[in-house]
């Protein structure tokens, strides 16, 4: 294998599994610490500048930095008594926002004067915010448009106050637009053409996936009026339009709006509530701690039922009729669901909510308006750039690639806000920034360095929740309580610090062996070079896990390699405390996204 | 030394042994010699080989004497029994601890200070009476802990750190261990587990005495230029005798040999000691051409090193002695003491 090039900004970045799991790529490790040392605020605007809703995330992300995380898959069964468990990552982030400083606002960056360039952004979500918020620090000049009264998007109107209460919402809404150049128009797009005719310099689509799947089947127009859209539903909940249900309800749908759904349902009066999903509990789309939290509200979840027909007495919603499947796997592992024969299963209810899927709709997109579409009807993109073929014209969030996630939004709203920078400087879109790396040696002393090297064997710890009694009585009342200070604390100390790297120089290597030996997960072999499949074989302990990287060292006396598994590394520094003559050495690899403010050569 | 303790959590593939033991199960406590120290790695290579053979720590004696190398059976099998004895007086303390528990497994662990210099005499007669044990010496030709003087094992010749050539001539323990009686010689390098470890387990089988010496290069005053106890040194000067492989007696033989290429010596407790020959014609069990091939290595500047002699059915101590079959330490007062009646009778026999 030919030696690593650790030079290339991706590979340390790589080793920090959370933050290259992230679409933002949020410096977890360093906000972690932060939080450890007690520095709310300073954790707070790392995940500021990169994710853009600390706040909102720490409730809501999908976290996919948590499967990620190295713990889950170094931590011992015996020691740490139950299983593996990542870091609570998302849930830290939550701290930082709850305990930051009340002035933080006075740490946030004003529009500077006005450049002359307008940028119209179709959706108040976190793509538009997040384009609204790289671009007005820039003196651009911003108007957000949305048909909802206030801004936020689909984090205002569909996830329930009681996951994410609004004031978090309107505080972090409020970072953005309190920089000024950014206005708000309460008022639906009807034509891009007309939008374009407005003059703007760039347009940036973030309306999301708008539309929820029907369900059709028989009877279900004869009740429709017991029959809502899970989307639809929430957002009329959110805004005090509904504020009763049936005492029986059955939400159909897997994925996290059905959880939402249900649990919205408890607490508007659904008293038998179900959800009841064509899949496996297993293949369900919902988060598996949406669903515990699902359950844990007395709420069964259903599985292989798929509906059939809406039975109803001259309108009158009765019950729905259920298929029984079962998964068969084909020779290309392709799953289909056939029925069983057994016979049909009959839930009765009162109410029906529809959360089985969402769809994007662009209406107000004319045919000739310059956008082409792929046969999904998703608009055709530059992956990178986000440029649609129209080039002024530029997608994020659900409305590019179909639903996704907050952090996707908020990742596309960076991108997306550097093309248009680039665009409207005269450089060219496809020319992506490099990530920023601050390199800093951790060694303070002969054995002392400056990051807490020893590792835990601690336990995930469990976020307190509120009484189910008192939650279920009020939809306001935000059910997750959070970590106080010193669970905080605990929980942040059961990071493994990824981003300290471990950094061999061969030339100063006189291969005494004492890495080799310390090393508590046997993650370092000096050996003799062969091919990467070989060496993943021959190691001190074998490199199963071909995702992970093997760093491969040189320069040595002897002509062989120093090969390193990163897969299993506790950054615990040990290899380096014991090296003899400072070949190893724990450097921190603080990475950085380029964002539009710094993303130009002309400034 | 180092401010945090090893951490527990430890490679997902970790297996067990026969005995249940991780590996990491027959570590001690962390090292506090200097990071680099070739003794570390040593005491890993002991760790290695308990575990492969399946050892029950608390049937192994930890023996040593002073010095950085006494200090290692701390670092190592910690949950076994331990002695850490006078200057240079380990050998006869051992003898004493193997007269009286027999059942016990020996291992003898000192330094080229301890065991050439102030402990020579000693050294010379555990081996000469054959005590069943395995008896390491961690060699790196320096007085580490009183800061880089030349110790009884440091070559003739050879510059210390500071400049000075050593005038004296060195001992080498193992011309010394073959002469004395010694019925397993060999010796490794710290730096090649691959060598160390198969040969602290073929010692460890043998049943007599063993004699392992291992170059440990001393980091802080032995690795310079001019040194010929250096990592760099010992590289360049290794002349391996032959690779051995130490299978145990009821598994299974894997590996392929081309004929010719290997010998094979079953040791008493019926273990096999494959033999890969490396160029030359070496023949192990011939104690006078062992002490030719070492003589001589000595005089060219190699650091010849392999499985140097062997006697695969020795004597031990306790068979010379005619000892009975149960450990001493077990005897009841019964056994010890026949009473009055007995001496009676025996004197009775005499007259």
């Amino acid at each position: 294998m030919k030696p690593t090039d650790i030079t290339n900004p991706d590979y340390f970045h790589k080793v920090v599994d959370c933050q290259w799991a992230c679409p933002a790529h949020t410096p977890v490790p360093e906000y972690i610490r932060l939080i450890a040392h007690g520095r709310y605020s300073d954790a707070y605007m790392i995940n500021w500048k990169s994710n853009v809703f600390p706040g909102i995330l720490g409730r809501t992300c999908d976290r996919p930095c948590e499967p990620a995380c190295r713990r889950s898959r170094v931590e011992d069964e015996t020691l740490v008594k139950g299983k593996k468990e990542p870091v609570a990552i998302c849930r830290l982030k939550r701290v930082a926002a709850d305990y930051k400083d009340e002035e933080i606002g006075a740490r946030m960056p004003k529009a500077p004067e006005k450049n002359g360039k307008r940028v119209a952004c179709v959706g108040g979500g976190p793509a538009s915010l997040t384009v609204a918020r790289d671009l007005a620090v820039l003196g651009y000049e911003i108007v957000i448009y949305d048909q909802d009264p206030k801004l936020g998007g689909f984090i205002r109107t569909q996830i329930p106050h009681f996951r994410l209460p609004e004031s978090v919402i309107d505080e972090e809404v409020g970072f953005i637009t309190g920089i000024g150049n950014i206005e708000f128009r309460h008022q639906k797009i009807d034509s891009l053409k007309k939008l374009l005719g407005d003059g703007y310099d760039a347009i940036f689509v973030g309306c999301g996936a708008p539309r929820g799947r029907e369900l059709d089947v028989p009877g279900r127009k004869e009740a429709a009026a017991n029959i809502h859209i899970g989307i639809d539903w929430l957002s009329s909940v959110s805004f005090g339009h509904t504020t009763s249900v049936g005492k029986r309800v059955i939400v159909l749908g897997g994925g996290n709006t059905a959880m939402d759904c249900c649990r919205t349902a408890r607490r508007l009066g659904g008293e038998d509530v179900k959800v009841i999903v064509r899949s496996g509990f297993e293949e369900m789309k919902a988060s598996p701690w949406e669903k515990e939290d699902a359950m844990g509200e007395d709420i069964p979840i259903l599985n292989m039922l798929v509906p059939k027909e809406v039975k109803h007495d001259n309108g009158r919603i009765q019950g729905v009729v259920f298929e029984k499947v079962k998964a068969e796997y084909d020779a290309k592992g392709r799953r289909s669901l056939v029925p069983t024969g057994e016979p049909d299963a009959f839930y009765p209810c009162d109410d029906v909510l529809v959360a089985i899927g969402q769809e994007n709709a662009f209406p107000w997109i004319e045919k000739d308006a310059g956008i082409e579409f792929d046969r999904w009807g998703l608009p055709k993109l530059n992956e990178a750039t986000l440029q649609s073929t129209e080039p002024k014209v530029f997608f994020g969030g659900d409305a590019a690639f179909g639903p996704k996630n907050i952090i996707w939004a908020a990742a596309h709203g960076h991108d997306a806000a550097i093309s248009i920078h680039k665009m409207l400087i005269g450089e060219k879109v496809e020319e992506r920034p490099a990530p920023g790396v601050n390199i800093v040696s951790q060694k303070m002393g002969i054995h002392e360095w400056s990051y807490d090297n020893a590792p835990t064997i601690d336990h995930r710890f469990k976020v307190p929740h509120r009484k189910k009694e008192e939650a279920l009585k009020d939809i306001m009342a935000e059910v997750e309580l959070g970590f106080d200070p010193k669970l905080a604390y605990e929980e942040a100390r059961r990071c493994l610090n990824c981003d300290v790297q471990t950094v061999f120089s061969g030339k100063l290597c006189i291969e005494c062996d004492a890495c080799v030996d310390i090393c508590p997960m046997d993650c370092i072999t000096f050996t003799e070079n062969g091919e990467e499949k070989d060496l993943r074989a021959r190691l001190m302990a074998p490199a199963m896990n071909p995702t992970q990287d093997l760093y491969i060292g040189n320069d040595l006396k002897t002509g062989r390699v120093m090969v390193k598994d990163e897969d299993v590394c506790l950054h615990c520094g040990l290899c380096a405390e014991r090296c003899p003559t400072g070949a190893w050495d724990m450097r921190k690899y603080y990475t950085e996204m380029t964002h539009a403010e710094h993303a130009c050569r002309q400034q | 030394m180092t401010y945090i303790a090893k951490p527990k959590l430890h490679h997902p593939s970790l297996v067990r042994n026969k005995a249940g033991f991780t590996r990491r199960d027959y570590e001690g406590a962390v090292s506090t010699l200097c990071a680099g120290c070739g003794h570390d790695s040593i005491s890993a290579a002991i760790i290695q080989a308990c575990y492969e053979l399946d050892i029950l720590p608390h049937q192994v004696a930890k023996l040593s004497g002073i010095g950085c190398s006494s200090k290692a059976p701390t670092y190592f099998v910690g949950a076994s029994h331990g002695f850490n004895t006078v200057h240079g007086r380990m050998p006869s303390v051992m003898t004493g601890a193997n007269l009286a528990n027999k059942d016990l497994m020996y291992m003898g662990v000192s330094g080229d200070g301890d065991s050439a210099s102030i402990g020579l005499g000693q050294f010379a007669h555990i081996m000469r009476r054959g005590v069943n044990m395995t008896y390491i010496v961690m060699n790196n030709g320096v007085y580490g802990l009183t800061k880089g003087q030349f110790s009884a094992t440091a070559d003739k010749g050879s510059i210390s750190k500071k400049g000075a050539a050593n005038s004296d001539e060195s001992i080498d323990l193992v011309s010394l261990a073959i002469l004395m009686g010694a019925t397993f010689v060999g010796r490794s390098f710290s730096g090649d587990k691959h060598q160390l470890v198969p040969l602290i387990k073929a010692a460890m089988s043998h049943k007599g005495a063993a004699f392992l010496d291992v170059i440990s290069p001393c980091v802080a005053f032995n690795n310079h230029a001019g040194s010929t106890k250096s990592y760099e040194y010992v590289r360049e000067h290794n002349e391996a005798v032959n690779r051995l492989d130490f299978i145990e007696d009821r598994e299974e033989i894997t590996t392929q040999y081309e004929p010719g290429t290997a010998t094979t010596v079953q040791q008493h407790d019926g273990s096999l000691l494959r033999l890969r020959k490396l160029g030359e014609e070496y023949d192990p069990s011939d104690k006078v051409a062992a002490m030719k091939r070492v003589q001589e290595g000595l005089a060219e500047g190699e650091v010849v090193t392999g499985l140097l002699y062997l006697d695969p059915t020795p004597k031990d101590l306790h068979q010379n002695l005619n000892t009975v079959d149960v450990a001493l330490n077990t005897l009841g007062t019964a056994d010890l003491c026949p009473g009055s009646a007995t001496l009676d009778r025996i004197n009775a026999s005499l007259r």
